[in-house]
């Protein structure tokens, strides 16, 4: 078990006629992937790499029964491709690109609510189920299948402490990088309710940064939610207040939304933090012994 | 993007919210001359990226040409020191000779993107001239809030509900929802990420006015938005960001000993933690993003190695995207360029890691192979201290 994607995953890509999109819908296929669609406007009734690309998604999705979208397309256009999926009707829409305007972002906030689609992101490396479905940009080969959860603000941060875990043969059922901008399609807290409902997850690592307040409603989320074990760590315990750490969303604002806060939120609600990020793994290893979930 | 107090304001007069009379100049000349244009009483304020300018000493109220000379000698050139600039200061290159009011009541306006509602709220407050964060910690009653709905914009009975709200007379009420409305406009169709008017005054004869303005745009939104770019002032920026950020870096400096590069914000800051975390302190943020090539890598070489205060380099890369061995090429290429006067140590993992480690080892560079993070950062913190 898992969630969000699996082996029914019908992937369709939008900007599939781009560098980035061309590489990563070759390597989501390779990784097993279901790539059944493409779209650039303009160029519908060709082909990349045997993937038919269609003009617009309704297109795609009536042609190809796609039941999921990843966009690659530049940050000007991005917000549009979003809409775009949300109008054909898809469940699941996955936004890479980063420097998406936060205005736009507010817009298609607007427009998800009420709407049966989750977006992912944007600015995220995208959503893998081990050895099912790999929608987005994370090097493949460095998953295993099993059933840890695992949610992340950060793409490079995730793929550590995934490689951590399957290193020591700790699989993970579904790993969502739900994105470093300040408005994102989902988030830490629905990320969450997705894990403790999933009868295939059992334990939780919930990757966070400085801020917002996304981790501190998240923490109040698992003290009165989460039965399942939570190990978290929060990237930014050095930065400065006032400066945006590479993620437009990575700031300390009015001395709001450090990564102090955060932790103690997080400690508070029952969550393990672990002590540096090098120890992500062996924390969820430990926590795992002690509800005799591993041996 | 942060712009200049007399910047926001022709900004926003565009947009039709009242600003007072007001001119930029860069030398004292231009200021007196200004001043005598304006009338007196007039003010002469520094002009910086920073806020708390008034406190520290840097707008004067002047009230003839001599006091305007003498303000605006004292100014420009001066190294300001305020609670925002930290203790090195920020040098005032130009002042904003303004027209005087007779302020009658002092009131905060501002607008900002709520993360957790994913909209713009708006935010008003009687309580003037005080920064809105400590308002929210000592009187969070105080404050008034609306958001607004990005398919409808400002209501007016929003804008009408904060007039109220704060208390003003009812022939005021209408130049309140003009000044909201503009505002908002301006928020919105120039993708600001925050604009503030601390203090809104209303003056004696009743109007509305900005007496200051503070604006910032969304970085990611300047694409569509060329005469915004025109009013970057580079010398507001730490020169290593804006070189850093020509080359699509993300660098940011700190005042550790620790150069460290990295691929992605994410483990970026958490390099830094975890250098901290053993005893060290990281000299910068730098995120070579996940399509960087060899190029790129010498680039941030580079900026690390400006900083004087760097004793050791901790390149801590989890290859994605960015192939280890394309690191590696990069490191090597930009060590024998640059010339390596620190120790380097090199933490690698991921795709092509192999390969890469092969290319380090064969470069005969001197490097210090790292097993993990937790290990980079010990050894570099260990290469510091000898």
């Amino acid at each position: 078990m898992s969630v969000l994607v699996g082996k029914e995953t019908r992937v369709l890509t939008q900007g599939i006629t781009g560098a980035t999109g061309q590489l990563h819908t070759r390597l989501c296929r390779e990784y097993g992937s279901q790539m059944v669609a493409g779209v650039t406007p303009g160029r519908g009734g060709t082909d990349f790499e045997g993937i038919p690309i269609f003009d617009t998604v309704t297109q795609a999705v009536r042609a190809t029964g796609a039941n999921a979208s990843v966009i690659y397309v530049p940050p000007a256009g991005a917000a549009d491709a979003i809409l775009e999926a949300v109008d054909a009707g898809l469940p699941l829409v996955v936004c890479i690109t980063e420097g998406v305007p936060v205005l736009d972002m507010v817009r298609v906030k607007r427009v998800l609510d009420g709407s049966p689609t989750r977006l992912i992101g944007p600015n995220c490396p995208g959503v893998i189920t081990p050895g099912a479905c790999k929608i987005g940009i994370m090097p493949g080969y460095i998953h295993a299948p099993g059933r840890v959860g695992v949610v992340s603000r950060s793409g490079t941060l995730t793929y550590e402490a995934v490689y951590q875990l399957t290193g020591l043969g700790i699989g993970q059922s579904t790993c969502i990088g739900i994105g470093g901008d300040p408005i994102i399609g989902t988030s830490h807290v629905d990320a969450l309710r997705l894990f403790e409902d999933d009868p295939g997850t059992e334990a939780i690592v919930m990757i966070g940064e400085i801020g917002g307040a996304a981790e501190e409603e998240a923490a109040a989320f698992i003290a009165a939610h989460v039965t399942k074990p939570v190990v978290a760590f929060i990237a930014g315990q050095t930065a400065p207040p006032g400066k945006r750490m590479g993620h437009a969303g990575a700031i300390i604002a009015g001395g709001k939304g450090t990564a102090a806060e955060k932790m103690d939120a997080l400690r508070r609600a029952g969550a393990r933090l672990a002590p540096s990020p090098a120890e992500l793994g062996v924390t969820m290893q430990q926590a795992l012994r002690e509800k005799g979930l591993l041996r | 993007m942060n712009i200049h107090e007399h910047q926001a304001k022709e900004w926003l007069r565009r947009y039709g919210v009242a600003v007072p009379e007001g001119q930029a100049c860069f030398t004292v000349d231009e200021a007196v001359a200004a001043a005598e244009r304006l009338g007196f009483p007039c003010a002469v304020k520094a002009q910086i990226h920073a806020g708390g300018r008034g406190k520290a000493g840097g707008v004067r109220l002047v009230k003839d040409m001599r006091a305007a000379r003498a303000a605006a000698q004292e100014l420009l050139g001066r190294t300001l020191v305020t609670h925002q600039t930290g203790p090195q200061g920020r040098v005032v290159r130009r002042l904003l000779v303004e027209q005087g009011c007779r302020i009658a009541r002092e009131l905060y306006l501002g607008m900002v993107v709520d993360r957790g509602a994913g909209r713009v709220a708006v935010m008003a407050s009687t309580e003037g001239g005080v920064e809105i964060e400590e308002v929210a910690t000592r009187a969070p009653e105080k404050i008034l809030r609306e958001t607004i709905d990005p398919a409808i914009g400002l209501a007016g009975y929003q804008a009408r509900r904060i007039a109220f709200g704060l208390g003003l007379a009812k022939e005021q009420v209408s130049k309140a929802v003009a000044f909201l409305a503009g505002l908002a406009r301006c928020f919105l169709e120039s993708d600001c990420s925050l604009a503030e008017i601390n203090p809104l005054v209303v003056t004696a004869e009743g109007d509305l006015l900005a007496l200051d303005a503070k604006i910032g745009f969304d970085d990611n939104a300047l694409f569509r938005h060329p005469e915004l770019r025109a009013l970057r002032d580079p010398s507001e920026e730490d020169p290593r960001e804006t070189e850093a950020a020509a080359h699509d870096l993300s660098y940011i400096a700190l005042d550790g000993s620790i150069g460290c590069m990295v691929n992605g914000a994410g483990l970026a800051m958490a390099t830094m933690d975890i250098v901290k975390g053993a005893g060290g302190a990281p000299a910068n943020f730098l995120d070579v993003g996940g399509g960087a090539d060899a190029a790129k890598v010498k680039a941030a070489f580079h900026i690390i190695l400006k900083d004087p205060a760097v004793k050791a380099i901790f390149v801590n890369i989890f290859g994605g995207i960015l192939r280890c061995d394309v690191l590696a090429e990069g490191v090597v290429a930009a060590a024998r360029e640059v010339g390596l006067r620190v120790p380097l140590v090199v933490r690698m993992e991921g795709t092509n890691v192999e390969r890469g480690k092969q290319i380090l080892a064969e470069s005969r560079l001197d490097v210090i192979a790292a097993a993990d993070m937790l290990d980079g950062a010990r050894k570099a913190v260990a290469a510091v201290a000898r």
